[in-house]
């Protein structure tokens, strides 16, 4: 087995990743492990913008832009942290265009700006121009640029490397990470990387849903693999379903389209969110938007064979505009589903995009052992952490915003964390599970296959736990992961071989997200109130009074809450500056 | 490309009336049956490439992807392939489709002849790993000895440096490269002399020479004008057909050969 040491190691080679990797890279000794080619992570799909309050086109300030973020995400934002996101946008958004990044430009020459749902004005006037963009190619060019200055800077990339296992060692009665255990694809081999400090930045977990907007590689890797170190998550049960995925196919059209100004219609050919949001209509926030035309169907409005979806009509809007606005999304309803949008509307329906929920850390992108200690040493950034700037709900565009402010100060912090610590010891055969694992997988022989059982996983999470919970379907939900657990035990795989093993590489990827369909659902029990991107129809309303506060999911194999065993939730206090909770209209 | 933020589009109608095709019954899904023959490699058993066969039946708008997960998933788990966004951003599954490099997961079944047997192999003019994946490590390294990143000097300003909607469109075209490889590994010359820079690699030199706040393209243009640089491109245009991001790439490969001529060294 080949043993590795660097200052620092990131895990993850997305924006978050290589945000944090540019910083790093220039202050320690840094090596980037990802199980992707850097440029086929997913930040590349991001489409509509990033937000940062420019100014450039009208009046706005940072302090409006934090003031949507938190009333956005239904006030479980940490305001700290919000805080510190709208003010570093300015500069996160100038850094990237220094760094080569080709914006679209106003006739002046400097970034154009257009709106984005929930961005507005002092406080909810009207919607602003906040979100920077390139075309619907944003996280294209910030993928693109972020990497080309990786390469500028020389950092080191192990690529194709899958990070399975965090060593952790205690020291002086403070537990901290020593490295990581990780598979190389190309040759089956092991590796152990000897680190002071570990970055996560693995992303998100949306293919525990079948209708997602997520690639199939954003299976919670960084989250089951701290989770199951005995790392908590937080805020697990929040997830975004975004309005606008292509029907059936989940294929994610931007909030940039009703940002240019299309709007939904039902099968009336009703502009129905003039009813659920009178004041900014279609450019709601996502939740809001989703839960409507999820409603439109159920009593009856929907559209096509099966009225199962609604329409999003760019016709009134000019081809021309479209074509250098949204290029890309445009030719998604050719390709895929064979609509011209400059003539027909588009069907469309909600798809599973954001996890609010993640790994726990402060402004300073440290990870949180518990609601006060932090572990020494080890960071997160980008989707698979939760800070929270997001609360209960994200807004569109704060998100390529968040891996860039806080990849940034992960790498900072990183890199200076690891001038003053010394190595933590390795644990004695820190590679050990990880090799047992995957020896079992690849020889296992049961009658389960896991392409079956993880489109099981899907559906069920699909009806059970989307856009309307109830504690029936959530309860049912539970029953049914466990049994498919239990198949899991049974499962063969058919590639025996060491190299490219894929086979393999999705058994284990499978059982993380059983891991965290699991955890999404178990916080969702116990969240009995509606807020955001969680929805319960048998506690429709918010309950500032009793769920005020993050939920901490901890694996704990002694506890049982609720007749659920393995688990222990706790709660963590929402950090409140300046803004006291308010309802949420729009 | 207009930046024009001024024009607001009119408020839409509240409410109109919707053809019956759109707002209702659009038929049921079609389904269909197709022969594949994938070229399979096991490097730990295989001298070379074999076809192997396989039948699936598939429904209305799947792609040619969703048939290798069919077969991946239901039949044969060995059968490799990288992919993740399965749609068409990533750049992770360029392959050969009967017999032109494409996206698998760009490329619907209904636009192939499924009467006929499907062939799917890998890319050529890289070293083949396993089935359908190659070793990239060749591309990338030409990638990056053009300086694919923003070369400029002095200091920084404070505020974004100004360009206009005209020079942030002369190199809109070029931005738009996933790094597939499918044009790179279209072309006959990359074939025949793997030391060759290849389209991809032109293509994001394009991007920083034309880019108005550059100062990297005198390096870049003496770079390419090595004798592995543009002057081996025939122009045979195979890249430009490859390109699933609609890159016209033989068109920047003369605007680069152009520039070397005008900038002679
Ligand atoms: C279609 C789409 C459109 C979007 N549009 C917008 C938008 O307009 N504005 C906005 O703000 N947000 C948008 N988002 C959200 C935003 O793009 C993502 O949340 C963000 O890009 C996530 O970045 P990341 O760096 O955290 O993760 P990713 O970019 O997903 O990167 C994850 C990285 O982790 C690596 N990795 C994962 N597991 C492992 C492992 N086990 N070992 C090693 N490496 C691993 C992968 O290789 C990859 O490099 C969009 C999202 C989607 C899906
Ligand atoms: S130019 Fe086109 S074909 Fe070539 S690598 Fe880029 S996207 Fe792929
Ligand atoms: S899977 Fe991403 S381009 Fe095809």
């Amino acid at each position: 087995m080949q043993v590795h040491q660097y200052d620092v190691i990131i895990v993850g080679a997305g924006g978050a990743g290589m945000r944090a990797a540019i910083e790093s890279g220039q202050r320690a000794r840094t090596a980037v492990l990802t199980k992707l080619y850097p440029t086929r992570s997913h930040t590349g799909a991001a489409q509509g913008g990033m937000c940062a309050a420019l100014a450039n086109v009208e009046e706005d300030n940072w302090e409006w832009h934090t003031f949507d973020t938190v009333k956005g995400g239904d006030y479980l934002v940490d305001q700290d942290a919000a805080e510190v996101m709208a003010k570093e946008a300015i500069d996160a958004v100038l850094d990237l265009e220094k760094m080569g990044l080709p914006f679209n430009r106003t006739p002046e020459g400097k970034i154009d700006q257009r709106r984005f749902g929930g961005h507005t004005r002092d406080h909810g006037k009207s919607p602003v121009r906040r979100s920077c963009y390139a075309a619907d190619r944003t996280g294209h060019m910030i993928l693109q640029t972020l990497y080309q200055n990786c390469v500028k800077h020389g950092v080191e990339f192990y690529n194709e490397f899958y990070v399975l296992d965090l060593a952790m060692t205690e020291v002086d009665g403070v537990r901290r990470p020593a490295g990581v255990v990780a598979y190389e694809l190309a040759t089956g081999e092991v590796h152990l990387f000897q680190a002071k400090s570990v970055v996560f930045a693995t992303g998100g977990v949306g293919k525990v849903f079948k209708t997602t907007s997520n690639a199939h590689t954003l299976t919670g890797d960084g989250m089951a693999v701290a989770y199951n170190r005995g790392i908590p998550l937080e805020d697990m049960e929040f997830f975004q379903f975004h309005p606008t995925g292509l029907a059936g196919l989940g294929i994610l059209l931007s909030e940039a389209a009703r940002g240019e100004g299309a709007i939904l219609r039902n099968s009336d050919g009703e502009r129905f969110m003039e009813r659920y949001a009178p004041t900014i209509k279609d450019l709601a926030p996502r939740d809001i938007v989703a839960r409507s035309m999820a409603n439109e169907v159920r009593e009856g409005r929907g559209c096509g064979p099966n009225k199962d979806y609604v329409l999003l009509d760019l016709t009134h809007l000019e081809p021309a505009h479209i074509d250098a606005k949204l290029p890309d999304i445009t030719e998604f309803a050719r390709t895929y589903l064979g609509v011209e949008p400059y003539t027909e509307p588009v069907p469309v329906f909600p798809t599973a995009h954001y996890a609010m929920g993640g790994i726990p850390t402060n402004i300073g992108a440290e990870v949180l052992a518990d609601n006060d200690n932090v572990i020494p040493g080890l960071y997160a950034a980008g989707e698979v952490a939760c800070v929270s700037v997001h609360g209960s709900n994200r807004l569109g565009t704060n998100s390529l915003l968040d891996i860039n402010v806080f990849g940034k100060r992960a790498g900072i912090a990183a890199a200076e964390y690891s001038k003053t610590a010394d190595f933590v010891e390795l644990p004695e055969g820190a590679e050990g599970d990880t090799v047992a694992l995957l020896e079992k997988m690849r020889t296992s022989d049961g009658t389960e296959r896991i392409g079956a059982i993880r489109k099981d996983l899907q559906e069920l999470m699909d009806a059970n736990v989307q856009v309307f919970r109830t504690d029936e379907t959530l309860r049912e939900a539970l029953d049914e992961i466990a049994k498919l657990r239990e198949r899991y035990n049974n499962v063969g795989i058919q590639d025996r071989g060491k190299r490219f093993n894929l086979d393999l590489l999705e058994a284990v990827e499978l059982n993380f997200l059983l891991e965290l369909a699991e955890v999404i659902s178990v916080a969702a029990i116990h969240r009995k109130e509606s807020r955001g991107g969680h929805f319960r129809e048998d506690f429709p309303d918010r309950d500032d009074e009793g769920f005020m506060h993050h939920t901490m999911t901890y694996l704990d194999p002694d506890s049982e809450t609720d007749g659920i065993k393995g688990m222990r939730l706790e709660t963590k206090p929402v950090i409140v500056t300046r803004y006291q909770p308010m309802e949420r209209k729009y | 490309m207009s930046t024009d933020t001024s024009t607001e589009t009119p408020e839409p109608a509240s409410k109109i009336d919707l053809p019956d095709h759109v707002a209702g019954d659009s038929g049921s899904i079609p389904s269909f049956d197709c022969t594949f023959q994938i070229a399979r490699f096991d490097p730990e058993q295989d001298e070379e490439a074999h076809w192997e066969e396989y039948k699936v039946t598939m429904y209305g708008t799947d792609r040619v992807l969703d048939a290798l997960h069919k077969i991946k998933w239901e039949e044969d788990g060995s059968l490799s392939f990288r992919r993740s966004c399965a749609h068409g951003v990533c750049g992770s599954d360029a392959m050969r489709i009967n017999g032109r490099n494409r996206l698998a997961c760009k490329t619907l079944l209904k636009d192939l002849d499924t009467s006929k047997t499907i062939t799917v192999e890998a890319i050529k003019g890289l070293p083949l790993e396993k089935d359908l994946i190659v070793d990239m490590e060749p591309f990338f390294q030409s990638y990056r000895e053009v300086m694919p990143f923003l070369i400029t000097s002095g200091h920084e300003p404070t505020r974004e440096r100004l360009q206009s909607a005209e020079q942030r469109e002369a190199f809109d075209d070029t931005t738009k490269c996933i790094l597939c490889a499918a044009c790179t590994s279209s072309c006959p010359v990359f074939w025949t002399d793997g030391q060759y820079f290849g389209p991809a690699a032109i293509v994001n030199a394009h991007r920083f020479i034309f880019d108005s706040r550059d100062e990297g393209g005198d390096m870049r243009l003496e770079i390419l004008n090595d004798k592995e640089g543009v002057w081996r491109c025939r122009t045979t245009f195979n890249c430009t057909e490859a390109c699933p991001r609609g890159i016209e790439i033989t068109k920047a490969i003369a605007e680069v050969k152009q520039a070397v001529l005008q900038r002679a060294f």
